[in-house]
């Protein structure tokens, strides 16, 4: 008696702590509920929040297929873990918390079973043509030299020239001349020997600048280049555009170079961004493209919660006006279930959606079952005349079988929904799963533990009342 | 018990409603949501006052010829189309908004190939067969003692028939009210299977007790009383997860409406099944088979 008595208080007071956990770590409702401030530990409990789902928290969601046919097939998943590395580095330019970049196989069952798929999931992002732009742009770096004078020069000017003549009459006059550049020849350094650029300020004039490190085999050419154009001029190319042409004051052999452009902070930053991602190694299609605007997730999020409370009290006045005792020990399980879930969607965490949401409200259904089941059997006991303990132990005894069989049936629907499904379903298939486990716990361990607890052994009319059901007498 | 004792009205209910469930789901087929053909949808706010729908409607048809248009309630519009690119995406926009002339917020946008639709859509299928397939082979294995007098095997088999009559139903009446088929629709109906088989176990497990406890000779008679014994619980049951779905109706977010409506018909359904269908099934199973002895 004691012994469960002592179990049943832990179980309360452990409820209770997690039921302040969750409150305190949503620390805008705890406000809201009770004023002030978290007086305990608000740095720690800050870092747990609900995870919302794109459908729930607004933002967008990207499906892109991935070109594979020119790479060789040995290849394929390098490649394609270079294309996540590249995207991921493009999305983070976006600064979004927790962007998410991760590939995707077609599935067999759809017959699509060799395409590869690439997801990037942008919470609170919607504005997505300019997503769409940065993710899929190729930007090319290129370094050029000043072109000698000489006959080749004066083609390419004059080509120049009778073009810009021609479009006067209309005429137009091409030549292959005009591919190139008068002033400046290209060179074999690319952006595909940069190592790393990153932004950098001025000592004197505060003003940003971008460094560029090359790799060994780069910085070998940028020094024999730099070597034979002392007291000449490097143009640096972006994206077929000139940015800046400095003059070579000497040899550079550390492989490292500056652009000082009349750049703002912020556009250094987003070049040194475009620079370090460089070009895609697999071309990619956009294939489905979803966007979920805030208002509309936090009104899907406000109308579950709503739901969920209504659904859940209904429950709760049912339990106890039909049930009773066992009603209201239920109420008080089922409590601490919702609590526990709770608990676990912070901590390990898993992204809510509106279906996960949905399988979770469906594991309460179940998780009142097996107290339904339980004070049923409890009650078959009680009419055959058995005492009040040895009922609520044979009640549980017999009901358990039932529980287990049917939360095993649920359990295995959840793992081959959690297999097959796409990822909506997926996310029914966790909470689902999750909360037939917690139920069965539930149930069994804080059912059981406090009814024992309550320490009624004796037959009274009085406990006979309570631990009977329904409107009828017995 | 009457249940068992009338059983063969029961059936004839069941297989009517199974019939009319087929033949909607031919005769009026499913309205396929975009996420299982391809398509897009777009859901845009008007900041000011919405244009005339009329003029909306004609300036869209002019680019988009298979558009669909329709308003949301008093300054929005909604819009379907064949799945766009990024580039149509916002030449959509632009005519919506008459080129920026009347200021809109996208609230939502939506676009998928018809590769992937068609992939979700096997996929649906290959999941609701497996999640059968896995059930049946479990209650065959949790049953495996209970070989007498018919074997583990026919329970599941009972259980499929009973599954598969509880999911063409709602789908019918789905199919007939012309509701959106998506993967919520999917994961409703999967949800249908998870209820009803709980359900369908615990009325079994009764019966499986009873045979072990010989509380009579007749298998009719301990179906009858396991119905019987487990009548109120599964009544209960369902109505406390049927009120937990008509407050997600009610109240709960406008994308899960269509999910409690078809959940809450399915529930209603699985448990009707349990107790008019499945159970008395066993039955009549017995009887064939003491009949072909």
């Amino acid at each position: 008696m004691l012994k469960h008595r002592l179990f049943a208080g832990t179980v309360l007071v452990l409820g209770i702590l997690v039921a302040y956990f969750v409150y305190a770590s949503e620390s805008k409702i705890y406000e809201k509920l009770f004023g002030g401030k978290i007086p305990y530990g608000r740095d720690i409990l800050a870092k747990f929040p609900f995870k919302l789902g794109l459908d729930l928290s607004g933002g967008s969601h990207l499906v892109y297929r991935a070109d594979l046919s020119q790479i060789k097939s040995g290849d394929t998943s390098d490649s394609l873990e270079a294309l996540r590395d590249v995207i991921e580095r493009r999305v983070n330019l976006f600064g979004v918390a927790e962007p998410i970049v991760q590939l995707e196989q077609g599935s067999i069952a759809g017959g699509t079973g060799n395409e590869q798929r690439l997801v990037v999931e942008l919470p609170g992002v919607t504005n997505v043509q300019e997503a769409i732009k940065t993710i899929g742009q190729t930007p090319t770096l290129e370094f050029k030299t000043e072109r000698p004078a000489g006959k080749e020069k004066d083609d390419i000017i004059k080509a120049y020239e009778d073009y810009q003549k021609s479009l006067k009459t209309g005429n137009l006059v091409f030549s292959p001349l005009l591919a190139q550049d008068p002033y400046f020849i290209d060179t074999p350094l690319t952006g595909r020997f940069l190592d790393h650029s990153l932004v950098e300020f001025d000592s004197t004039t505060r003003e940003p600048k971008v460094s560029l490190v090359f790799n060994a085999e780069g910085a070998k050419i940028f020094a024999e280049m730099t070597k034979v154009n002392v007291n000449k001029q490097i143009a640096i190319y972006l994206d077929r555009s000139a940015i800046t042409a400095p003059v070579v004051r000497e040899e550079i052999k550390d492989g490292k170079a500056v652009i000082s452009g009349n750049f703002t902070p912020q556009e250094a930053k987003l070049l040194v961004g475009r620079l370090n991602s460089g070009a895609l190694p697999v071309p990619i299609t956009l294939v489905s493209t979803q966007v979920i605007g805030a208002p509309l997730g936090e009104k899907a999020l406000r109308d579950g919660v709503y739901a969920g409370i209504i659904g859940l009290l209904a429950i709760a006045i049912f339990l106890v006006v039909w049930y009773r005792l066992p009603g209201v020990i239920a109420v008080v399980a089922l409590s601490i279930y919702v609590m526990i879930m709770l608990l676990v969607f912070k901590l390990i965490p898993i992204t809510l959606t509106a279906a996960g949401i949905a399988g979770f409200i469906l594991s309460i259904g179940m998780a009142v079952d097996a107290n339904i089941l339980i004070a049923e059997r409890t009650k078959e006991e009680l009419r055959q005349g058995k005492d009040i303990s040895t009922s609520i132990n044979e009640g549980f005894s017999r009901a358990w079988l039932s529980i287990r069989d049917s939360n095993i049936s649920s359990i295995i629907t959840g793992i081959i929904l959690f297999w097959f499904g796409s990822s909506l379903i997926e996310g029914f298939a966790l909470t689902f799963v999750l909360g037939v486990l917690v139920s069965m716990f539930s149930a069994i361990t804080v059912t059981r533990t406090f009814l024992k607890s309550l320490g009624i052994t004796s037959r009274t009319r009085l406990t006979a009342f309570l631990f009977s059901s329904g409107f009828h007498k017995n | 018990m009457f249940i068992v004792n009338y059983r063969k009205i029961f059936f004839t209910i069941s297989t009517v409603l199974v019939v009319l469930g087929i033949f909607s789901m031919f005769y009026f087929g499913f309205n396929a949501g975009i996420d299982f053909k391809g398509g897009a949808i777009i859901e845009v706010v008007y900041t000011n006052a919405r244009p005339d729908i009329l003029l909306i409607t004609d300036s869209v048809k002019k680019e988009f010829s298979d558009a669909h248009i329709q308003t949301v309630e008093d300054d929005g519009v909604f819009v379907r189309t064949r799945d766009l690119t990024d580039a149509e995406h916002t030449k959509l926009l632009n005519i919506i908004s008459f080129d920026g002339k009347n200021q809109i917020t996208e609230k939502r946008f939506n676009s998928i190939g018809p590769t992937i639709g068609k992939e979700l859509r096997s996929k649906a299928w290959y999941a609701i067969i497996a999640v059968i397939l896995g059930i049946v082979l479990f209650i065959a294995f949790a049953f495996r003692r209970v070989a007498k007098p018919i074997s583990s095997w026919k329970y599941g088999l009972i259980t499929t028939l009973a599954l598969v009559h509880d999911i063409i139903i709602p789908a019918g009446i789905f199919a007939y009210l012309g509701k959106e088929v998506n993967s919520l629709f999917v994961v409703a109906l999967l949800s249908i299977l998870g209820i009803s088989v709980h359900d369908k176990i615990v009325v079994f497990d009764r019966v499986r007790e009873n045979l072990k406890l010989k509380i009579s000779n007749s298998f009719e008679e301990i179906v009858g009383k396991s119905l019987e014994q487990t009548f109120t619980r599964s009544v209960n049951t369902s109505l406390t997860i049927l009120v937990v779905l008509f407050a997600l109706w009610y109240a709960g977010p406008a994308t899960t409406k269509d999910f409690a409506l078809l959940l809450f018909t399915g529930v209603f359904i699985g448990t009707y099944s349990s107790v008019f269908f499945a159970t008395p099934l066993l039955v009549t199973l017995e009887r064939w088979q003491s009949k072909n002895k």
